[in-house]
C-alpha cells in the first residue's frame, strides 16, 4: 500500500541531518562538571547576585537533592547523570555592545544561519529580541521604545541587578522551587532568561519575543523566564528555539513564571525545534520545563506551543485560574517523528468564580515516535460555574508510531461543566491520493494536510511565527507517511 | 489522446481487468457502462495512477507519451483528471488554498509562475459559475460537510479549474438529484471542446442523457465486450446486461 519511493524517501529524511545542527566557536567561560553548593556559590557570584538570591537556590538545591525525578510520564530515556553536567557557562564579551556591529562576527553568523538575523528582526517584524546564547543575554533591542512606556523586557541577570523589587516578589511565586524535581533543580543553578514587565494598562505595542540556544558541548540550560503583566495590560510573548547537533543527551530544564494581575492578558507563544536526536533518537535534547501562569481576577492567560523538537519532551504549561472570571487557554501542536518522544499537555486549575478554559490539542506521531497527551482539569469547592472544554486530537502517520491520552478531570463543584472530546485518526492515503491526483506532489500533500489539521492552533499564534511553524511542520514530517 | 492497449491490472492477487484495449480521439467522449465488480472504478484508478493496483500487462499511451511510466502527479500535471466517485475531505484545508496549490503545480510544470492572487480569485469566479458553486462553498474546507450533490459539483469546478487534456469521470452521477445531475452535466458540456477527450463511467443510462457520448463501451470482467453509439446505453437500460453475457460472450 505503500507509495512509490516512500520507503527511500524515509529513508532520505532519516538520514538527513538535522539543519540547524551547527555550532559556534566562541570562547566560554565554563564551570567545571558537577553540582554542588560551591558551585551555586560561584554561580551567583559571577553574576554579582543578592544575598537573597544566593540564599534562595541554596534553599532550592537543599529541596532537589531530596527529590526525586518523575517516572510517571510515558517516556523512557536515560536519565541524566546530574554531576556529569557543567552548570555555568557564559561567551566571553568583554565590552558592552552599543550597536550590533559589536557583537562578535561568529554569533552573528549563527543568528544568520539560524535566519533571525537582528538587522531582519529590526526591518521585517518590529520584533524586539533578546537573544539568549549560551545563558548569557548577547544582544537587547528596542529597550529605549520599551522604556519610554515604563515596559521593562531585559535578561533576568539584568533585571536581578536593576529591579530586584520585582524579581523578588514574583520569582518562584508561581512555580515554587519545591514545585517538582526540575524546577528545583532551574531554581538552584539557573543562569540566565527573560524578565518581562508590563505596567497598568499598558498595551504593548511588539510581540516581545526570544530566541534560546543551547551552544556549550554539555551544558545544562537552565532558563528562567517571568512575565508581569500589571492590571489591565497586555503583552504578547514569543519563545523558538533551535540547537546544534549534539553527541550527548542535553538537558534543558527551563522555568517559565507568568503573573496575569486583574484585568490583564498575556499570550505566550512558544516554537520549539530543538535537536530531536539522530533516527534513533541519540543525541537529541531532554526538554524538561515547568511553565505555569496565574490568573488574577478578569485576566486571561493563553499558551500556545508548536513542539517538534528534541529527543524527550516533558512539558504542560499551565493555569491556575485564581481570580474570579478568569481565562485559560492551551492551544498545542506536538509533532514526534523518529524515536522521539513527547509527554505534553496543560493543567488548568479552576478556583474562581465563572472561570473558564480551553484545551485544544493536536498530536502528530510519525516514525516509531510516541506522543502522549496528559491533562488535568481541576475545578476546587470555590470555582462555582467554572467551564472547561477540552478537545485532544491525534493523527498517526505510521503504523509504528504511538499516540496516548491521558487526560484527569477532577470536580469538586457540581456547578462545573466540563466537556472532553478526543479523536484519534491515521493520515489518510485516500487523502494525499486525492491531493497526487488534483497536481500536487506528496510533500505538498502531506503539508497541506498536517497544516490544515493543526490550523485551529496555527491560527493562535501571530501572524510572522505561524508562517515559520507551518514551515517546521512541513520539515519535521517530510516522507513520513507509511 | 489516449491509447490503451491489452491493460491488465489487479489488487493483490486477484486480476480485475484482463486485457481492456480501448482508444479516446481528441474532442470525444466515451462512456464505458457496466455491471457491478467488471472493473470500471478499476480503470479509472490505474489511469490516474493509484497505488493499490499493480498494472500486470498492457500499455498506456498518453498523447505519446507513456502513461504507466509516470506517477500520480505528473499524470495529473500532464493533462489527466479524475472525478471521484467519492470525494476525500481534507478538514482545515480550504478549498481555494488547495486549488491553488493544484494550479501552481500544473503550471511548474509548464514551466510558468505561480499565479498572481487576482488572476487566481478571477479564475475561481469563472469557474465556479460553471457549477453554480457559491463563495461559501469555495472558502470551506475541500468537501467537508458539502453535501452530496456540492460534492460532485466542486469536482467539476476543480476540473475546470484545471483545464485538463483528458478527464475521466467515476460514477459522477452516482448519489445526485435531478437539478444536481443537470448542473454537473451542463459543467461537463461546457467543457467539451476539440481538443479535450472525456472518459464517462456510470451505471445508468440517465446521466447519458444530458452529456451525450460520441461512443459507449460494456465493460464485463475486465474487458470490454461490446461498443456501440449512444443508442446502445438506452438497450442496456432496457434490457439490463444479461444478454450481452449470454449473446456476446458466449
Amino acid at each position: 500500500m505503500a507509495y512509490d519511493g516512500n520507503d527511500k524517501v524515509l529513508e532520505e529524511v532519516t538520514g538527513k541531518s538535522y539543519e540547524f545542527g551547527f555550532t559556534t566557536d566562541i570562547e566560554s567561560d565554563k564551570a567545571p562538571a558537577g553540582l554542588n553548593e560551591d558551585i551555586i556559590r560561584l554561580i551567583s557570584s559571577k553574576k554579582e547576585e543578592p544575598e537573597w538570591l544566593l540564599k534562595w537556590r541554596l534553599d532550592a538545591f537543599a529541596v532537589w537533592q531530596k527529590m526525586k525525578e518523575p517516572d510517571w510520564p510515558h517516556l523512557q530515556y536515560q536519565k541524566p547523570d546530574y554531576q556529569a553536567i557543567s552548570y555555568y557557562s557564559a561567551p566571553k564579551q568583554k565590552k558592552q555592545l552599543n550597536s550590533l556591529d559589536e557583537v562578535d562576527p561568529e554569533m552573528r553568523k549563527t543568528m544568520d544561519k539560524l535566519g533571525i538575523s537582528m538587522e531582519e528582526q529590526k526591518r521585517l517584524s518590529g520584533v524586539a529580541v533578546d537573544f539568549v546564547m549560551d545563558s548569557v543575554s548577547v544582544a537587547t533591542s528596542f529597550k529605549e521604545k520599551l522604556g519610554e512606556l515604563g515596559i521593562i523586557f531585559c535578561s533576568m541577570s539584568d533585571a536581578v541587578k536593576e529591579h530586584p523589587e520585582l524579581v523578588q516578589k514574583y520569582l518562584g511565586s508561581v512555580v515554587p522551587t519545591k514545585d517538582n524535581f526540575f524546577s528545583a533543580l532551574n531554581s538552584a543553578v539557573f543562569t540566565d532568561g527573560s524578565f518581562c514587565y508590563i505596567p497598568k494598562g499598558v498595551r504593548c505595542p511588539m510581540e516581545l519575543s526570544t530566541y534560546f540556544r543551547i551552544n556549550e558541548s554539555g551544558t545544562g540550560q537552565f532558563e528562567r523566564t517571568l512575565v508581569v503583566a500589571d492590571e489591565s495590560s497586555y503583552v504578547s510573548y514569543l519563545e523558538g528555539c533551535t540547537a546544534p547537533q549534539r553527541d550527548e543527551n542535553q538537558l534543558h530544564a527551563a522555568v517559565v513564571e507568568l503573573v496575569a494581575l486583574d484585568e490583564s492578558e498575556i499570550k505566550y507563544s512558544t516554537v520549539q525545534n530543538w535537536y530531536p536526536g539522530d533516527a534513533e533518537g541519540k543525541g537529541g535534547v531532554f526538554n524538561f520545563v515547568t511553565k505555569r501562569g496565574i490568573c488574577h481576577r478578569r485576566s486571561k492567560i493563553s499558551w500556545t506551543q508548536v513542539e517538534t523538537g528534541s529527543a524527550v519532551t516533558w512539558k504542560y504549561p499551565s493555569c491556575i485560574l485564581k481570580g474570579d472570571h478568569s481565562v485559560g487557554e492551551f492551544y498545542s501542536v506536538a509533532v514526534t517523528n523518529n524515536a522521539q518522544q513527547a509527554d505534553t499537555g496543560t493543567k488548568m486549575i479552576h478556583l474562581g468564580k465563572n472561570t473558564h478554559s480551553t484545551i485544544i490539542s493536536k498530536g502528530i506521531s510519525a516514525g516509531k515516535s510516541h506522543n502522549s497527551y496528559r491533562g488535568l482539569v481541576q475545578v476546587m469547592p470555590s470555582a462555582d460555574n467554572a467551564r472547561n472544554f477540552s478537545q485532544c486530537d491525534s493523527l498517526l502517520m505510521t503504523d509504528t508510531s504511538g499516540a496516548h491520552t491521558f487526560p484527569y478531570i477532577e470536580v469538586k463543584n457540581p456547578t462545573a461543566k466540563v466537556e472532553h472530546e478526543a479523536t484519534t485518526s491515521k493520515i489518510g492515503e485516500d487523502q494525499i491520493f486525492y491531493c497526487l491526483q488534483r497536481g500536487i506532489d506528496e510533500e505538498q500533500a502531506i503539508s497541506l494536510i498536517v497544516n490544515g489539521y493543526a490550523k485551529e492552533v496555527l491560527n493562535q499564534l501571530p501572524m510572522e511565527f505561524a508562517v515559520e511553524a507551518q514551515k517546521l511542520l512541513s520539515i519535521s514530517l517530510e516522507g513520513s507517511v507509511g | 489522446m489516449v491509447n490503451i492497449k491489452e491493460l491488465q491490472a489487479s489488487i493483490g492477487e486477484t486480476p480485475i481487468l484482463k486485457g481492456l484495449n480501448l482508444e479516446i480521439k481528441p474532442g470525444e467522449v466515451h462512456a464505458i457502462m457496466g455491471p457491478n465488480g467488471s472493473g470500471k472504478s478499476t480503470l479509472a484508478s490505474v489511469l490516474a495512477g493509484r497505488e493499490d493496483y499493480e498494472v500486470t500487462g498492457g500499455a498506456v499511451d498518453f498523447e505519446g507519451q507513456d502513461l504507466l511510466e509516470m506517477d500520480a502527479t505528473e499524470r495529473a500535471r500532464s493533462g489527466l483528471f479524475l472525478a471521484f466517485q467519492y470525494p476525500v475531505e481534507i478538514p482545515g484545508v480550504s478549498n481555494i488554498n488547495f486549488m491553488r496549490a493544484a494550479v501552481n503545480g500544473k503550471r511548474e510544470h509548464d514551466g510558468l509562475e505561480p499565479i498572481k492572487g487576482k488572476d487566481f480569485l478571477n479564475l475561481v469566479k469563472e469557474k465556479a459559475s460553471l457549477v453554480e458553486l457559491d463563495g461559501r462553498l469555495r472558502n470551506r474546507s475541500v468537501n467537508e460537510g458539502f453535501s452530496g450533490g456540492e460534492k460532485k459539483r466542486n469536482e467539476i469546478f476543480q476540473m475546470a479549474m484545471l483545464e485538463p487534456r483528458f478527464a475521466v469521470l467515476d460514477e459522477t452521477d452516482s448519489g445526485l438529484d435531478i437539478d444536481a445531475l443537470r448542473i454537473v452535466a451542463n459543467g461537463v458540456n461546457a467543457m467539451r471542446s476539440p481538443d479535450r477527450s472525456f472518459l464517462v463511467i456510470t451505471h445508468y443510462q440517465r446521466l447519458l442523457d444530458y452529456i451525450v457520448p460520441d461512443f459507449v463501451h460494456v465493460l464485463v470482467d475486465g474487458k470490454i465486450v461490446l461498443s456501440g453509439d449512444k443508442d446502445l446505453a438506452l438497450k442496456l437500460e432496457e434490457k439490463g446486461y444479461d444478454w450481452i453475457k449470454e449473446d456476446v460472450i458466449a
